[in-house]
């Protein structure tokens, strides 16, 4: 048996969707740990404050440095190289990319609703560039949320759980590595001094939002 | 705590990684050729030194890659790691 196109039915399907407002869609989102908003704000003090910041543009790239065809022209970034390397925006204002391993990579970028770009789209794109090159880019936003835990004690926060070295002369600022808090794999960006991105896992996020949170409670 | 080294990595905590068992250990070329005893020979029957053994470790919760790793299984001390693939140096001794 062979398989033949669809012919017309598409098009007739296609005439009776109304168009799509996107606007409307993005308005209708929830975020992994949007339920915590109150307790996150409760939770928050003067030298450690926990947010989220939500719908980040996340792009999961599987690619060989070199030979990736025009991805980086696309991404506008070279591959970032060696573990806790982050390409482009270090800070997280605009798009950056992580180093997950040597043939793994994750850009982060602005939420759709700030940047106009769908992440489908922008994913899209990516694998388009990668040509007949080994790899894939794949939309992968819903799969982590990202919080933000800022303060002159986040850094203390982080140590109660996280056996690496956070000292700015091993963890300096614009640097991103994958690791364990606690039990739960999450990704660590330092995006500032004091300020460091935690992303876990969406299923996972009410748990890290309230570890975090326990072991905020002495600073408040 | 073991500190092991990711190739990838660098050191990190014995927490963020796998165990997978005795290296080297190749699959057989043809295993409808062996008879039952050297198939289950090859399938759950490993060394079991006292010194350095090489293993196989998975870096679960960083890059996720498979390594090798000499250890002692007496001081579990880690003499070398080395990607998979690559071949042990010379002068490591032991299974």
């Amino acid at each position: 048996m062979t398989m033949t196109a669809p012919e017309d039915t598409t098009v007739e399907v296609a005439a009776h969707v109304p168009p799509v407002d996107r606007a409307r869609v993005l308005a209708l989102r929830r975020s992994p740990a949007q339920g915590l908003d109150e307790e996150m704000r409760r939770g928050s003090g003067a030298a450690a404050r926990l947010r989220e910041v939500p719908f980040l543009t996340q792009v999961a790239i599987r690619a060989t440095p070199g030979r990736d065809g025009s991805l980086t022209e696309t991404l506008g970034l070279d591959l970032p190289t060696h573990v806790g390397e982050v390409a482009g925006a270090g800070d997280g204002n605009g798009l950056a990319v992580l180093w997950l391993s040597p043939d793994e990579f994750l850009a982060v970028g602005p939420d759709e609703a700030e940047s106009g770009v769908s992440p489908e789209a922008y994913a899209g794109g990516l694998a388009e560039a990668l040509g007949s090159e080994r790899g894939q880019a794949v939309d992968v936003s819903a799969n982590r949320t990202t919080l933000e835990l800022s303060g002159s004690r986040a850094r203390s926060v982080l140590e109660k759980s996280c056996e690496l070295d956070l000292h700015p002369r091993v963890f300096p600022v614009g640097a991103a590595v994958a690791t364990l808090l606690g039990s739960t794999g999450v990704i660590l960006w330092r995006t500032g001094e004091d300020t460091w991105r935690v992303m876990p896992r969406a299923s996972f996020a009410t748990h890290v939002v309230r570890w975090l949170l326990d072991g905020m409670r002495e600073y408040r | 705590m073991l500190i092991i080294d990711c190739p990838n990595c660098g050191p990190r905590p014995e927490t963020e990684y796998g165990y997978g068992g005795q290296a080297h250990v190749a699959y057989p070329e043809d295993p409808h050729a062996l008879t039952d005893e050297e198939w289950a020979q090859y399938l759950f029957y490993r060394d079991n030194p006292k010194g350095d053994y090489a293993e196989r470790w998975v870096h679960s919760a960083g890059c996720r890659k498979w390594f090798n790793a000499v250890r002692d299984t007496r001081t579990y001390e880690i003499s070398a790691v080395y990607r998979t693939g690559e071949t042990r140096s010379e002068t490591q001794k032991g299974a």
